[in-house]
């Protein structure tokens, strides 16, 4: 199994004239935690939603250069895109639950890719449950509607909606700006313990946050990545001026 | 101006004040020495109280913008190196009181001879210079000059060391002298210790401003 899960080559993103990433290179190693971070508009939603071609969807939209997840090219023409989706699960800013029960929303991913043995889909929604850490507070509701929990209980569900089908990486485009300060600590902290089994890309606009939870972090601006390096670092002795005048809050 | 910026700025400032207090103590306590004025030397010892007030409050400063601000990069170094600083110059405040107390205790006027072989007034001098030296390069985060304070602080140790053949001699010769030769000779020793400290001044205002972390290696060249 190779120590690089997420690779970018030269890549580029372009919607219509606009160019909102501009050749970046950046390797993703197995089991941490990566925050990209920057201003708004600076490109990293964008290279976050490469990762599981969310901007196919947008119109204009080009792509050049390479995007790999496990050492598979993901804009080659033979990669389907819901066999990629398997590999890299998804978390949004808001909690997206589905109008259906807790259970339901856990199995759907199962369901979608053809698995029906009830046993097989019990024991994986517990799983996922489980490692969202959210299984005690719903076990005894699992038929309730989903729409029912809490706002912090609603992104755990979705982030075991995400880990039920087992991806390698999970990109969470930040997943805890919607949340109350103790549900966003309770999210940190399923972070810390997701990232033994998963490599993780989080956005993220609060600085701390990244600096707390990840092992590397990047700065992107104005569609370029300005330095990428181990978080320590970064928020002690960045390299570039622009990233500390961002971390120390001095603009952006 | 960032609420942060005004806070450290406040420090810094709050610091360079201290750094003025210490240097004020030393040449007073130099004078105290000089001139043998036991009420110059009252004043250091009644004085030293507010180097620890000064003390206190930068720590307290320092905790607080850790806590509300959370500085990352070269805010967190300033913070850090400040703390150090604060530590390092409590330490000085305390030489001079030392040095006061000494003067206080002594029952006549220090021997010319005494001073001019142990050349313990080129002690003081160059102290009080690479203090001036490190408050500097700390207000104007001067690296460079910060560096000059590692050689000077090697000067301090040279006469330091020649100091103790100078005395030996005079503890042969002069034997009825040997009480004031043992009070220079802990004059000396905490002018050698201020040095020191002023030394470790010079590497943290290093590593605030470079990154650099200079403790602990040996060799100046390496510096």
């Amino acid at each position: 199994m190779s120590s690089t899960v997420i690779e970018a080559k030269n890549l580029n993103v372009f919607y219509k004239d606009v160019h909102a990433l501009k050749d970046v290179n950046l390797n993703v190693s197995r089991y941490t935690i990566s925050a990209l971070m920057g201003p708004s508009g600076c490109g990293k939603s964008t290279f976050l939603r490469v990762f599981n071609r969310m901007n196919d969807l947008i119109e204009g939209c080009k792509i050049t250069g390479s995007a790999l997840v496990e050492d598979i090219e993901i804009y080659n023409k033979e990669t389907k895109v819901d066999e990629l989706r398997k590999k890299v699960g998804m978390v949004f800013q808001k909690p997206n639950p589905f109008p259906m029960s807790v259970f339901e929303n856990v199995a759907y991913g199962l369901r979608i890719n053809g698995i029906s043995d009830k046993n097989f889909i019990a024991a994986h929604v517990e799983k996922a449950l489980k490692y969202a850490a959210l299984w005690d507070e719903v076990k005894d509701g699992l038929k309730k509607s989903a729409m029912s929990l809490s706002g912090g209980q609603q992104q755990r569900l979705c982030i075991a909606r995400a880990l039920v089908v087992e991806p390698s990486v999970i990109l969470m485009d930040e997943p805890t700006s919607a949340l109350d300060p103790i549900s966003s600590a309770k999210i940190e902290e399923l972070m810390y313990d997701l990232k033994k089994e998963f490599t993780i890309l989080i956005v993220t606009h609060n600085i701390q946050q990244a600096a707390r939870i990840s092992d590397t972090a990047a700065f992107f601006y104005i569609g370029e990545l300005i330095e990428f390096g181990k978080t320590k670092e970064i928020f002690t002795n960045p390299k570039n001026d622009r990233t500390q005048n961002y971390i120390t809050g001095r603009f952006g | 101006m960032t609420h942060l910026d005004t806070e450290l700025q406040l420090l810094k400032k709050s610091i360079i004040e201290m750094f003025a207090l210490v240097i004020h103590q030393l040449n007073k306590a130099k004078d105290a020495v000089i001139k043998f004025d036991k009420d110059l030397a009252s004043d250091v010892d009644i004085n030293e109280k507010r180097v620890n007030v000064y003390e206190l409050k930068i720590d307290r400063d320092c905790e607080n913008i850790l806590a509300l601000y959370n500085p990352v990069a070269v805010d967190l170094r300033l913070v850090l190196a400040a703390l150090k600083i604060n530590y390092n110059l409590e330490r000085i405040g305390d030489y001079a009181q030392g040095i006061a107390l000494i003067v206080k205790d002594t029952k006549r006027p220090f021997e010319k001879e005494l001073f001019e072989k142990t050349k313990v007034l080129d002690m003081f001098y160059m102290s009080i210079a690479i203090l001036n030296d490190a408050m500097e390069s700390f207000e104007t985060e001067n690296n460079k000059l910060a560096r000059t304070v590692f050689t000077k602080d090697e000067k301090l140790d040279e006469i330091n060391r020649k100091a103790n053949s100078a005395l030996s001699e005079l503890f042969i010769n002069k034997p009825e002298e040997i009480h004031q030769c043992l009070n220079i000779l802990s004059v000396i020793r905490k002018l050698e210790r201020v040095g020191d400290q002023t030394k470790n001044i010079a590497e943290e205002i290093i590593f605030y401003v470079e990154a650099k972390v200079l403790k602990h290696r040996n060799k100046t060249k390496e510096k």
